[in-house]
C-alpha cells in the first residue's frame, strides 16, 4: 500500500489499474479526460495491460463497453454530463443486456446554458436505466468504491453495470491523500472476472438482447432486472463487510454522520456533503443536535436502511445538487416517496437545492437550513422549497445584465 | 479457401444454413442476401444488429442463426462490433479462449442506419481499420416503417412520407463510394438475385482482415410496391438497366464485376415497381425518365468507352 496525494480522477484511474480492466473504450469530455489519459498513459508504459479505444462518441462508447462486457472481458469506461445523455439511449440498452461493467460519471451540469462545472442533473437523468448508481464523496471513496463497484456488477445475483459518480472540479480536480492499495489485496478483494456462459464464442451460439413480442415477455425480463437491481443492496453490503476487513476503510449504501443522537439531519449526496459535516461539527460546538445523512447509493435505493436511520428525527433537510423542472429537487421526491406512511417518519421533510453549476454551498447556508428545519419542528410548517442563492449573488448578475444590455445598446431598466 | 470456391451456380450451397420462418415479408430481397451471404460466412459468425427490418429475425426464443447475434441499436452497430471484435482479441491475447473459439463479427444494417443514424459510428469503425464485415440490405427507405424516405431512397421514388406524391426529388447516397474514399480493406455491392457473384465477393472479404463492406441492394415488395414473386426478376433487372452496378474494391482500386451488355432501358426496371407508377400513370413524366436515365447512362459511359476501346 501507498498513500498519495491525487485528484478524484486519479483515483478513478486507480480503481480501474488495480480492477485489472481489460478494456477501455473512450471518449473525452472535461471533467473527465483526466481519467482516460491517464490509463492511456499507464497502457503505454507497460504498468496497465489494458487495450484502450477511441470511440467517436458516447453513445458508440457504451455500445462497445457493452458489447465487450457481453463477451467477456473486464471494462471500464467514463463520462460526463453531455456525454452522459449523448449515451442516454445505450445506458437502458446495456443494462437490459445485463451486461456488468464500471463507468466513471464525473458530475457536470448539463446544457442550456452549457457549463463545465458540476451538478448532479447529468447523473439524475441516468437514475432509471438500470445501471447502478454509487455516489463518491471523497477521492479515496472514488478508488474504494471502484474496485467494490465491480464486485457488485459482476455478481451473479446482480449483473448489472454500475456507474461510479464523483462532482466534476470539486472532487475531479482536487488532490486529497489517498491509501491506494497493493495488488496482491486487491486481487484477493475481486478475483479474475468470471462471465459465465452467455459470451459469444464459435461453437457456443448466444443470442443477446433478442426483440420480444408483446407486453408480457417484455415485463417479464424487465422486472427480473429490477429484482437484480434490488437484490444489488444486500449484496453491497456484504462486499462492504469484506471491504471493511481486509482494507479497513467502510463503504455502504448510507453514510451516517453524528446521526444517532441528532433531531435534525441534512439529506444529501456527493462532495458538498463534507462542507456540510464541517457545518454539522461547528454547530455541534453550540450544541445544535445535528446531524448527516449521505446518500452513496441511489440505485438500488436503500429505502429501510434510510428509515431506520431516520426513526424519531424531528426534521429532514433535503439539499438537491440539481432540479427538475417544474417539481422540484430530485433527492426530495426520492426521500419523501419512502417516508410517506412510514409510521416512525420524521414528521418534518424540507427541500433545498443549491450548488447547481458548480455553485458553492456556503457554510452559513447549512447553518440557515438548520434553522428553519428548527423553526419548522416547533411550528409544524413545512416551508416552500427553497433555491439556495443569496442577494449578493443576485445582484452580480443584475450587474451582468446591466452589462449585456448595453451591449445591446438598449436602455438601461432602472 | 479463395473466391475459387464459388466458379458456377452448381458450386452455391444446395441447403442454407439460415433457418427458415422468419418474420420478414415474403420475396424480401434482404432476407435472400442475408441467406447467400451466411452460407458463405458459415456459423463461427456473430452478427451485430442495427435496427431495423432484420431485428425481427430473433425474437425470443427463437433465432434462425446457428451462430450468435447481438442486437444493439440503429446508431451503433459498428460499436458494438468494435467491443465483440477488441474483447475477442483480448481474450485470445491473454489466452482466454483458443484460436478456434474466435468468431467473425458482421454487422447488420438497413439503408436507413448505414447511411444516416449510424454513419458516423460506421465512418469511426472504418478509420480504426476495425476487422469486421459491414453488411447492408439496401431497401431505400426505412422499409421497417413503412417505406419512408431514407438517404438510400432513389430519385424519383414515392415513399410513404412524400406529401405531395410527387417522387423525391433527391438522390440517393453513395455509400459505396464513401467507404471507398475512407479506404476500407474491402468494398462490394451485390445483390440476392444474383447469389454466385455474391457468393464470390463474400468469399473474398472472408479472407481479408480489416473494414469490409457488402453492400445488397435489397428489392423489397412491401415498401417497393410489386408482387413478391417478381422480387428475383426486379433484382436482375436492376443489374441488367444498370441502375445497381455491381462491383468491389480492394487494393485501392474498383471494379465492375458485371457490365450490362446491352444495358436494358432503367424504365424496364422502373416500371415494375408500384413507387415509380407515378412516372408512368396518368401520363408518362418524360423529363424524369430521361434525369434517371441520364444518370444512369453517365455512370457506365467512361467504363463503357473504356470497355469499347479495349
Amino acid at each position: 500500500m501507498t498513500r498519495e496525494l491525487i485528484t478524484g480522477n486519479a483515483a478513478a484511474a486507480w480503481g480501474a489499474r488495480l480492477a485489472r480492466a481489460d478494456y477501455l473504450p473512450a471518449f473525452p469530455i472535461t471533467p473527465q479526460t483526466e481519467i482516460i489519459e491517464t490509463i492511456a498513459r499507464w497502457s503505454g508504459e507497460g504498468v496497465m495491460d489494458c487495450r484502450m479505444v477511441m470511440m467517436e462518441s458516447e453513445h458508440s462508447m457504451i455500445t462497445a463497453a457493452g458489447a465487450a462486457a457481453a463477451t467477456g472481458v473486464r471494462v471500464y469506461t467514463a463520462t460526463s454530463s453531455q456525454g452522459l445523455l449523448y449515451g442516454m439511449e445505450m445506458l437502458y440498452t446495456v443494462a437490459g443486456w445485463r451486461a456488468p461493467f464500471v463507468m466513471a460519471n464525473v458530475s457536470r451540469g448539463l446544457a442550456a446554458p452549457i457549463t463545465l462545472e458540476s451538478d448532479h442533473n447529468d447523473i439524475l437523468a441516468a437514475r432509471d436505466s438500470g445501471f447502478l448508481q454509487i455516489h463518491c464523496a471523497t477521492c479515496q471513496e472514488v478508488l474504494d468504491v471502484t474496485l467494490m463497484a465491480y464486485r457488485l456488477a459482476e455478481d451473479r445475483r446482480v449483473r448489472l453495470p454500475v456507474i461510479v459518480n464523483l462532482d466534476g472540479f470539486y472532487l475531479s480536480f482536487t488532490r486529497e491523500p489517498v491509501n491506494i492499495p497493493g495488488q496482491d489485496a486487491v486481487d484477493a478483494f475481486l478475483p479474475a472476472f468470471d462471465p459465465g456462459p452467455a459470451t459469444f464464442r464459435a461453437g457456443h451460439p448466444v443470442s443477446q438482447a433478442v426483440a420480444v413480442l408483446g407486453g408480457a415477455p417484455y415485463s417479464y425480463f424487465r422486472y427480473e432486472t429490477a429484482l437484480a437491481a434490488q437484490a444489488a443492496l444486500d449484496v453491497y453490503a456484504a462486499i462492504g463487510a469484506d471491504f471493511f476487513a481486509r482494507f479497513g476503510r467502510r463503504h455502504g449504501a448510507l453514510e451516517r454522520y453524528r446521526c444517532e443522537d441528532a433531531e435534525i439531519v441534512f439529506f444529501m449526496m456527493g462532495s458538498f456533503s463534507t462542507k456540510a459535516k464541517e457545518a454539522v461539527d461547528r454547530m455541534r460546538e453550540d450544541g445544535v443536535p445535528v446531524g448527516l445523512l449521505r446518500l452513496c447509493m441511489l440505485r438500488p435505493f436503500p429505502t429501510e436502511l434510510l428509515r431506520s436511520a431516520l426513526t424519531g428525527k424531528r426534521a429532514v433537510a433535503v439539499i438537491d445538487q440539481n432540479l427538475s423542472m417544474g417539481k422540484g429537487g430530485i433527492l426530495h421526491t426520492e426521500i419523501t416517496s419512502a417516508l410517506y406512511g412510514y409510521r416512525n417518519a420524521p414528521p418534518i421533510v424540507t427541500s433545498f437545492v443549491g450548488g447547481l453549476g458548480g455553485r458553492d454551498i456556503s457554510i452559513e447556508e447549512f447553518f440557515e437550513i438548520a434553522a428553519i428545519n428548527r423553526r419548522a419542528s416547533e411550528t409544524g410548517e413545512i416551508p416552500p422549497p427553497r433555491l439556495l442563492y443569496t442577494d449578493t449573488e443576485l445582484r452580480e448578475i443584475r450587474k451582468l445584465q446591466a452589462i449585456a444590455h448595453v451591449e445591446r445598446q438598449e436602455e438601461i431598466v432602472p | 479457401m479463395t473466391e475459387a470456391r464459388f466458379q458456377r451456380m452448381k458450386d452455391l450451397p444446395s441447403t442454407h444454413l439460415l433457418g427458415a420462418g422468419t418474420a420478414m415479408c415474403a420475396g424480401c430481397g434482404g432476407l435472400a442476401a442475408v441467406t447467400e451471404v451466411y452460407d458463405v460466412l458459415g456459423e463461427n459468425t456473430v452478427f451485430v444488429n442495427a435496427a431495423g427490418c432484420m431485428t425481427l429475425l430473433s425474437v425470443y426464443p427463437f433465432t434462425p442463426f446457428r451462430g450468435s447475434w447481438l442486437y444493439t441499436a440503429m446508431a451503433s452497430a459498428p460499436a458494438g462490433a468494435q467491443g465483440v471484435r477488441d474483447a475477442l482479441d483480448i481474450l485470445r491475447a491473454k489466452g482466454r479462449i483458443t484460436p478456434e473459439e474466435d468468431l467473425q463479427v458482421v454487422v447488420l444494417s438497413g439503408d436507413g442506419a448505414a447511411g444516416g443514424i449510424g454513419l458516423s459510428a460506421t465512418s469511426a469503425a472504418i478509420d480504426r481499420g476495425l476487422d469486421f464485415i459491414y453488411l447492408c440490405y439496401d431497401n431505400e427507405g426505412y422499409g421497417n416503417t413503412g417505406q419512408q424516405t431514407s438517404s438510400a431512397t432513389p430519385h424519383g421514388a414515392l415513399t410513404a412520407t412524400d406529401a405531395l406524391r410527387s417522387g423525391f426529388a433527391g438522390w440517393k447516397k453513395d455509400l459505396f463510394a464513401i467507404w471507398v474514399a475512407n479506404k476500407p480493406a474491402y468494398a462490394a455491392t451485390v445483390i440476392g438475385g444474383e447469389p454466385l457473384d455474391l457468393a464470390r465477393k463474400l468469399e473474398k472479404a472472408r479472407s481479408m482482415d480489416g473494414p469490409r463492406m457488402i453492400l445488397a441492394l435489397a428489392p423489397c415488395p412491401a415498401g417497393w410496391g410489386y408482387d413478391p414473386e417478381h422480387s428475383v426478376e426486379i433484382a436482375r433487372l436492376a443489374v441488367k438497366t444498370g441502375i445497381w452496378p455491381l462491383k468491389e474494391y480492394a487494393d485501392g482500386e474498383t471494379v465492375h464485376t458485371r457490365l450490362p451488355h446491352p444495358r436494358q432501358p432503367v424504365e424496364n426496371y422502373l416500371k415494375l415497381q408500384g413507387r415509380f407508377a407515378h412516372l408512368f400513370e396518368p401520363a408518362r413524366d418524360e423529363p424524369r425518365l430521361k434525369e434517371i436515365q441520364d444518370a444512369v447512362d453517365a455512370y457506365w459511359a467512361p467504363l463503357e468507352a473504356e470497355h469499347a476501346g479495349g
